[in-house]
């Protein structure tokens, strides 16, 4: 009879060896890049219109990289360098006691078991490098020490695991010294780039953003011709034709939102919903204005350096300071506001040629934003609930039943907790919140950001969204919620699919296409559809017709 | 004593050493995390091992439902089709379950009924296997799906807008010209 094998040693498998097995061991183990997890590279045209270091094809399944002959030297001089000019991550190279406590709370790591997952993994891998180099200990005693060289190997492992970070900080929240793993990708991610190591989807993206002010490269005119058939579509649902201004000078607000918001559904309808609420309220005072120019508030230079996330987030101050505006209104993104809140005002501030925003329908000022004179639509809207502005008709989101996705960024990078939810709660009637170690500070992420958005690494993504998806199954079980309602961009293209492969029942929305939907217009025809066009709850019949 | 009767009385333990193997084809300090975190939603993974092949392990001792062996197939495969395995090793799990009832039988005395009893148990393990690669390759295909659905979404309304997709009219407003709610049934 044939050697067959037996079922135990089927299941043998070359997973890493782990912190535990020796933390040495994990060292040892080389990189092994997938299919399916790896992303594809940057193209060259990007990586040339903004000036990044070695464009050329290259293929990270390929054996060889093409990178400059001295890009350990690259590497190391960069790395020093940052040493010294982040305090930051020279703490977070030195203090890690190895503790654990967030080894397990990485959603990549909870969802596909690759122990090189777990953030305290993942910073080891500058941190042994920067042993060796940097520390007596390192240089003396290698491995023992934990320290070891910069290799083409770690250099690919660096690469492989540094993009498979969401840079969402969900780890960083329960390290007793606050080390900051989401910083060391950043710095990771950074580092790599010197020498050309970078990802299609950010890297594509960024060169867009830099051209034409948003990641797909969308011109003008097109962003326009999105725009006025959202109205068209708003006019067929409600009966009146809303009419933004387009780069109009002189407007008081600068309305700035994810371009995913104007070219992707789900996102499609959340655009409609602002654009509704707008038309609402011009009568009470808005004077408001879109940017074909600022058409993009998602910030992917900040996946690729300091200085590019710089670069971009100046070009949303700059168009606010050529059209004349006083302030800026920002739609509902996740990493934008991450980098506004705490990056921002170090990158470009303080912003003086705006002014603190005060909401002209409610009187109300903005202090939190005092510096970056940027306000989040939630915030707007939900003062201008609190303050009775609004006439809504929760009833019209009946047929949801909706939980919230604290979106990292925004819950975690700047503490956006409760104006969402209170809007939610004052648009529609079924609202339920999945289990509390999974939402607020304690949010699991969608598994797709800062970069990872796309689709080669599709079954990446489906590992690292399974612990948001499995909190969304229990609410979808125990309450039959059936939507999930969120405020990023990211989170709008990223979770449809994460759902349709976990928990198909449940769809995703904005905050703001239930804002539209329960938004009650002066002289509007009695409406029959929500703003997808579906049949309101009670007009089943009348569709029809 | 039937095999059924003894499998049921020691179902536990069965369970509890299927659970262990299956974890063995993790790394230490996976397989320590996805035992040990006993809540449902930091350790989805694990629970989710644990509590579906404990009802895996009745359907295959006690079959009462084929949709309850499926469903319970697809928490398992569903999160194996996207984790670190081959195919093969990813639905090996099942076949990890015969050696440890073997045991348990043979600790049982050499019964002859046990063991032709022990045969159809087997094959009903190999009915699961089955059912499991439709489950796996389900995933699969989805998985496919969704990356090439990836590329079109992200500009869908831009492509609607210009007129690139071109939506076929539906199965009503076909209907209308005939008797039957298909389009190929109008003429
Ligand atoms: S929790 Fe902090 S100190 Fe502990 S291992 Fe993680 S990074 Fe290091
Ligand atoms: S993905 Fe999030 S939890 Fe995981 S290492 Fe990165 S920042 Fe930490």
């Amino acid at each position: 009879m044939a050697d067959l094998p037996k079922p135990e040693e089927l299941v043998q498998i070359d997973h890493s060896p782990s912190l535990h097995k020796g933390l040495l061991g994990w060292m040892d183990t080389p990189v092994r890049i997938r299919e399916g997890i790896a992303l594809y590279a940057g193209k060259p045209q990007s990586l040339e219109y903004v000036g990044m270091p070695n464009p050329r094809e290259w293929n990270p399944l390929d054996e060889d990289w093409k990178l400059p002959e001295n890009w350990k030297e690259i590497i190391l001089d960069g790395l020093r360098e940052r040493l010294d000019r982040f305090r930051s991550l020279k703490v977070f190279m030195d203090i890690c006691v190895r503790c654990g406590a967030c080894a397990d709370k990485c959603h990549f790591f909870i969802g596909g078991g690759d122990p090189k997952n777990m953030p305290v993994l993942r910073a080891e891998l500058l941190r042994s490098v920067y042993r060796k180099e940097y520390t007596t200990a390192g240089k003396i005693m290698g491995k023992i020490a934990g320290a070891r060289e910069l290799t083409y190997d770690v250099l690919k492992e660096w690469w492989y695991y540094f993009f498979q970070c969401t840079e969402c900080r969900r780890c960083s929240l329960f390290c007793p010294y606050g080390i900051d793993t989401a910083e060391v990708t950043i710095i990771g991610r950074e580092l790599l780039n010197l020498i050309g190591l970078n990802v299609d989807w950010v890297a594509a993206p960024v060169a867009n953003c830099y051209r034409t002010g948003n990641h797909l490269g969308i011109q003008p005119h097109a962003y326009k011709d999105m725009i006025d058939f959202f109205c068209e579509d708003l006019e067929e649902v409600t009966g009146i034709r809303p009419n933004p201004s387009m780069n109009r000078k002189g407007a008081e607000i600068l309305f700035i939102t994810p371009s995913g918001d104007v070219f992707a559904d789900p996102g499609t309808y959340t655009a409609m919903g602002y654009i509704i609420l707008f038309h609402y309220l011009e009568s009470l005072g808005l004077d408001i204005t879109w940017s074909t120019y600022a058409s993009e508030g998602g910030n992917f230079g900040f996946f690729t350096s300091h200085e590019m996330a710089k670069r971009l987030n100046a070009k949303m101050y700059a168009e606010a300071e050529r059209l004349g505006v006083k302030w800026i209104l920002g739609g509902e993104c996740g990493h934008m506001w991450r980098v506004i809140h705490q990056y921002m005002d170090t990158f470009n501030g303080p912003a003086d040629h705006l002014e603190v925003p005060v909401s002209p329908i409610t009187g109300t000022r903005f202090e939190n934003a005092a510096s970056t004179k940027m306000v989040h639509i939630t915030e707007f809207t939900a003062d201008l609930i609190k303050n009775n502005k609004l006439k809504l008709d929760k009833s019209r989101n009946d047929n949801l039943v909706v939980t919230y996705h604290d979106s990292c960024n925004p819950a975690r990078g700047m503490g956006l907790l409760e104006e969402p939810r209170y809007v939610i709660k004052n648009v529609c009637n079924h609202f339920y919140e999945m289990p509390e170690n999974t939402i607020r500070e304690q949010t699991f992420c969608c598994g797709s950001g800062a970069g990872l958005n796309a689709g080669e690494d599709m079954e990446l993504r489906m590992r690292g969204g399974m612990p948001r998806a499995n909190a969304v199954r229990h609410v979808h079980e125990k309450h039959g919620v059936n939507m999930l309602a969120c405020v990023c961009a990211i989170d709008r293209a990223a979770l449809p699919p994460l759902m349709e492969y976990w928990v198909p029942e449940v769809d995703v929305t904005g905050v703001h296409e239930m804002v539209g939907n329960a938004l009650i217009l002066d002289g509007e025809q009695k409406r029959t559809t929500d703003l997808r066009g579906e049949p309101l709850p009670g007009m089943e019949e009348e569709e029809d017709v | 004593m039937t095999l059924e009767e003894l499998l049921l009385q020691k179902r536990d333990a069965i369970k509890a050493r299927w659970l262990q193997a299956v974890l063995e084809s993790y790394p230490p300090d996976s397989r320590r995390f996805f035992k040990k975190q006993k809540d449902q939603f930091a350790n989805p993974v694990g629970h989710a091992f644990s509590t579906e092949l404990e009802n895996l392990l009745q359907e295959i001792i006690e079959p009462s439902d084929p949709e309850r062996l499926r469903a319970s197939l697809d928490r398992i495969v569903r999160i194996r089709a996207v984790q670190e395995f081959a195919p093969s090793q990813g639905l090996s799990f099942l076949f990890l379950l015969k050696p440890i009832v073997r045991e348990v039988v043979t600790d049982a005395g050499r019964d002859e009924d046990l063991q032709r009893e022990m045969e159809a148990l087997s094959t009903r393990i190999d009915g699961a296997v089955l059912a499991a690669l439709d489950v796996y390759m389900t995933c699969r295909e989805k998985l496919y799906i969704l990356r090439a659905d990836q590329m079109k979404n992200q500009v869908s309304a831009l492509l609607r807008r210009a007129g690139l997709i071109s939506e076929v009219p539906s199965w009503d407003a076909a209907s209308e010209e005939g008797s039957e709610n298909h389009p190929l049934n109008s003429t």
